[in-house]
């Protein structure tokens, strides 16, 4: 987890010195919040997903299920577990940026506060949908397909350069899902007020990010417990056998 | 008391009391995974009446499932716990169903050591053998100290050794006789060795039930009875063997050498009805055996499950 961070983290140091065009601001520090936005994305939602099925294949999910209470106790702890990695992401890119950059808003307490604020609203929009995607996906594999369309989703949702440069149907696009909203929301809190110019609008748009995140929020929270259910209904012993046997296949 | 009689599979009546050790004994594909899947409400039926431990598995809530203690077929997962962490940590999740007359959760020391892993208490459980990784299974099972266990194929692919321990583990468990244990197995060795009660299951019905004694009895009256007389000798198939050897003493007296009654072993019975089952099904379905497994929950038949 730690390279990544740390790669990308070097690529915007030496890159510090380009400016966000038609400013002086650094494209570099432009993008840090963006980055934070889409650690939430990769760790929590993904993350998520990911070890849903993971943990439907090794039995974990089957051994929750025959013990009484387990699936709740299981699905708090991974949410839990997944939330914790996603602050610890977010730590782990904001502490250096701190000593690398300058410009971010890091001083005050009230800027923490909000970016705690905006993290709480992106883990409830996002965990669920990952719970989602992950009781959708029978197994590993196949959830590796869904990271693709989530690699080109950052790509046009304005994470490493303004989305304004973007042709305005894939503004548009960006626009109905969270990893958009979600670097908005950071920069907001983290760049200085001016740096809202170079946004959809020339404004932050606060308002509207909550109701974006919020609403994915609410259909996530609604549809999670259905399909959850379902999922769990479905697990027994022959269907983790029947899954063990296809992965094994698969390597033979 | 009587503590969960348990309605099974076309027409058949199983009731499995307290304490009992009971046996589904059967080849691959007789429908035993299903049964006990039904059994433990991890499979609905599609008909048909159950009760495991007074209530409906379909219906069961936490606290029912709490009285229960599942070994699957195969598991792999927390491979990154060691054993006594695990065990704890799933142990507390029986707490609150703990009673004054029947506490909960097991002593996890007790636990490790009743399945014989005292020595591996701390190791990792991936690190585990395949022996040891299913006495672990057990000991999960038996955590919440259910009232009834139940057990899938236990021992498949153990070595010798593995097989004797794990039988140990089971008799040590039976001796209490706190809990009931369902088991099942393809192995007859097995199901005569660890059970007080075989059902054998071919074709998704249960054709035999009884003691491993009252089974071969039941299935087949008829005993061999071979001796030599003047030299020569002879091999008789008789209904009652004790009323024959009785008179064949009394007219020839010492005449007689080398008297054998054998009556039909488990084992001659069981086999029987394997290949009449086997021989049965490939005609009726050629090819059951390329099935990909993922269809095989259409083609059970056992969940048709009437009592």
């Amino acid at each position: 987890m730690l390279s990544p961070w740390g790669i990308s983290l070097a690529v915007l140091y030496v890159l510090r010195k380009r400016p966000v065009p038609g400013t002086h601001f650094s494209l570099s520090v432009q993008s840090i919040p963006g980055i934070l936005g889409m650690n939430v994305v990769f760790t929590g939602l993904l993350g998520v997903a990911i070890a849903l099925t993971m943990d439907r294949e090794d039995g974990t999910l089957l051994r929750a299920k025959a013990t009484p209470n387990g699936m709740l106790g299981y699905l708090i702890g991974r949410v839990t577990s997944r939330a914790a990695m996603t602050i610890a992401g977010l730590l782990i890119i904001l502490i250096p940026a701190a000593f690398l950059f300058h410009g971010l808003h890091l001083r005050d307490f009230l800027s923490w506060l909000k970016l705690a604020g905006i993290l709480l609203l992106g883990l409830m929009a996002t965990l669920p949908i990952g719970a989602i995607l992950g009781a959708l996906f029978s197994n590993a594999q196949s959830i590796g397909i869904i990271s693709l369309p989530m690699m080109g989703l950052v790509a046009i949702s304005g994470i490493f350069y303004p989305i304004t440069a973007l042709p305005g149907w894939l503004q548009r696009a960006a626009q109905e899902f969270p990893v958009y909203w979600l670097g908005l929301g950071m920069r907001s809190v983290l760049l200085p007020n001016a740096m809202s110019a170079a946004e959809i609008g020339g404004s932050w748009r606060q308002p509207e990010m909550i109701f974006v995140l919020g609403g994915w929020a609410v259909i996530g929270f609604l549809l999670a417990p259905a399909v959850l259910r379902r999922m769990a209904r479905r697990e027994s012993g022959s269907s983790v056998a029947r899954r063990r046997e296809k992965a094994r296949r698969r390597q033979a | 008391m009587r503590y969960g009689p348990v309605d099974v599979l076309r027409g058949v009546n199983l009731c499995v009391y307290r304490g009992e050790v009971v046996a589904l004994l059967g080849p691959n594909g007789a429908g035993k995974t299903t049964t006990i899947e039904i059994l433990e409400g991890f499979r609905k039926r599609s008909a048909g009446e159950v009760r495991v431990l007074g209530t409906d598995p379909e219906q069961g809530d936490e606290g029912w499932r709490a009285r229960l203690g599942i070994v699957l077929q195969s598991w792999r997962d927390h491979g990154k716990w060691r054993i006594g962490e695990l065990l704890a940590h799933l142990g507390r999740y029986y707490a609150s169903y703990s009673t004054p007359e029947h506490t909960r959760p097991y002593n996890t020391d007790e636990l490790i050591s009743l399945v014989g892993l005292t020595k591996q208490a701390n190791d990792k459980i991936a690190k585990l053998s395949g022996g040891q990784r299913r006495r672990l299974d057990v000991a999960i099972g038996l955590v919440g100290r259910p009232e009834i266990l139940f057990l899938d194929e236990p021992t498949v692919g153990f070595d010798p050794q593995a097989r004797q321990d794990f039988h140990g583990v089971l008799r040590r468990l039976s001796d209490r006789g706190e809990t009931t244990i369902l088991l099942t197995t393809h192995d007859l060795n097995e199901a005569e060795k660890l059970s007080s009660r075989i059902l054998i299951l071919a074709g998704g019905r249960v054709v035999a039930d009884g003691s491993p004694v009252t089974l071969a009895r039941q299935v087949s009256s008829r005993s061999e009875i071979r001796f030599s007389k003047d030299g020569l000798h002879y091999v008789h198939s008789a209904e009652d063997a004790t009323s024959y050897v009785r008179a064949l003493l009394g007219q020839y007296g010492r005449g007689i050498h080398n008297l054998e009654v054998r009556r039909a072993s488990l084992e001659d019975v069981y086999t029987k009805i394997v290949q009449e089952f086997e021989s049965r099904n490939v005609k009726r379905t050629p090819g059951r055996h390329a099935r990909p497994n993922g269809r095989r929950r259409h083609a059970k038949p056992v969940t048709k499950v009437t009592a």
